[in-house]
């Protein structure tokens, strides 16, 4: 105790036992004695511990979302052509869907390994219904009339698709995309259990650390945070990107 | 694949593991994560179907309602727990607090979808026919609504499941998760068995709460609901 801060020793000297052992001999009164949030702790943690793991979920979530949306788009876009193709991929993604986070990550490592690899085939696994799902309800709600016109202003069907087709459907395939980023941010959080990295890494720290309040709500608030901000920035995109919808979209 | 071969060998053998005679068994922990997954479905349809049912019924609030889906799946279940945990203390009150939180959105959103959306022709004809507000909610809004209605009660429980398996991580015992949780008694073999039992329990919910929908849906329906009946986030190409 002869340690602690100048600052906090008066404090410490009244208060009761601390409740955080102060290892480095540098925690604020603030830190070892609990309270709800302490900034300090914040500040000084963030450069080594809470940024690269906040960097690491964003790139996680990212890629995953990625290449979900190249496969479901190239899913989807069969599925509209050749309708046959619909009800099996349905059934495939939906299935994939319904397997809990914390199942798959384990039933993925076994015959891929403790990796990156397995970590996002599991995260891209879960895009795949919601972005299959929202492209193809968009493609499919172009209405025939706009489809007749193209065909009739002698628009070939790659034309049609890629000038007509595509930008109408915009607005759904956003919508999808948003879902799919917020879940995949949601779901990252347990990525940690088989490879070492996003913010789970430091949830995991605080549980296992016991009662330190100022951890638990600083990485698990984070994990929140970017969610919502995920979410955000999406709506301002899709907002941006269709301006023709904004009536219909709100 | 010989991880596998154990894993199924550890399920056969129902959870023992050699030199731990003490551990629960596997059916006793796929009973305790159906419990307490049950508690948090049935206080989230408590809340969630009257709330969602109500504001359809009265068309309003569909950006709260809408809304309040997409908030419900930004949140990720362990920083639920880590936050609960920090306020509250980790135990069974805040692992289902954390469940009703996330599976009160789903079960909102999809009522409010399924009644808002009963044709308005037919809720005129209803009231034609001398119906009242209740007559008409009860004997043609929620039976053309439960489709919807009951894909969100679906999407909820196997968030639910999935979400007591994760408490595990958080410290709270009591379900298959304690296994995956715990590699250090369990061996990897464990932990995938229990990965293997988690899945088949999601889907097993999944299949059964399918069923139950189908009961449940007017026989008009069936035919034309039957792209319903895939379990899924449904407001998914509306919201």
């Amino acid at each position: 105790m002869a340690l602690v801060p100048a600052g906090a020793g008066t404090l410490l000297a009244a208060a009761s036992e601390p409740v955080i052992p102060n290892y480095h001999a540098q925690s604020s009164s603030c830190v070892v004695h609990n309270h709800l949030f302490c900034a300090d702790w914040i500040s000084h943690n963030w450069g080594p511990v809470l940024w690269p793991a906040l960097r690491q979920h964003i790139v996680l979530a990212v890629v995953a979302v990625a290449i979900g949306f190249a496969i479901s788009m190239t899913l989807a876009l069969a599925a509209h052509r050749y309708g046959l193709f619909e009800r099996p991929t349905l059934f495939v993604t939906t299935f994939l869907y319904t397997i809990p986070s914390l199942a798959l990550f384990e039933l993925l490592a076994a015959p891929v390994g403790l990796n990156v690899f397995s970590a996002e085939i599991a995260l891209v696994s879960y895009t795949l219904l919601i972005l299959f799902r929202n492209i193809l309800a968009g493609l499919r709600a172009v209405p025939a009339e706009v489809l007749d016109a193209a065909e009739g202003m002698g628009m070939s069907r790659r034309q049609s698709l890629l000038r007509v087709e595509l930008p109408l459907a915009l607005p759904a395939i956003v919508a999808g995309l948003r879902i799919a980023i917020v879940t995949i941010i949601a779901l990252a959080t347990i990525v940690y259990t088989i490879y070492d990295a996003g913010l789970g890494v430091p949830i995991h720290t605080a549980l296992g650390e016991g009662p330190f309040k100022t951890e638990l709500i600083a990485a698990g608030g984070l994990a929140i945070l970017l969610a919502l901000a995920a979410d955000g920035l999406l709506v301002l995109a899709q907002r941006a990107l269709t301006p023709w919808a904004r009536a219909r979209v709100d | 694949m010989h991880e596998f071969v154990e894993a199924f060998r550890f399920i056969a053998h129902n959870g023992a593991v050699a030199g731990h005679s003490q551990l629960p068994t596997l059916t006793h922990l796929a009973l305790e994560t159906l419990k307490v997954s049950a508690i948090g479905v049935a206080i989230s349809v408590a809340i969630g179907v009257p709330l969602g049912v109500w504001l359809g019924h009265i068309h309003r609030g569909s950006f709260a309602a809408i809304n309040l889906g997409n908030i419900g799946r930004a949140l990720p279940s362990l920083a639920i727990l880590a936050i609960g945990d920090a306020f509250l203390g980790l135990g069974l009150t805040v692992v289902e607090l954390a469940l009703v939180i996330l599976a009160v959105p789903p079960i909102v959103t999809n009522a409010y979808l399924g009644v808002d959306g009963v044709d308005r022709d037919l809720v005129d004809a209803a009231r034609g026919m001398g119906m009242s507000g209740w007559e008409i909610l009860g004997r043609v809004e929620l039976p053309l609504a439960v489709p919807l209605l009951f894909a969100g009660i679906r999407t909820a429980a196997v968030f639910v499941v999935s979400t007591t398996t994760i408490a595990s991580l958080a410290g709270f015992s009591g379900s298959l998760g304690d296994v995956i949780a715990n590699e250090t008694s369990y061996h990897f073999s464990g932990v995938l068995g229990a990965a293997i039992c988690v899945a088949a329990l999601a889907l097993a919910v999944e299949a059964s709460l399918a069923l139950v929908q189908r009961a449940l849906t007017p026989r008009g329906l069936r035919l034309a609901g039957l792209h319903r009946t895939i379990a899924a986030p449904p407001e998914a190409a509306i919201s």
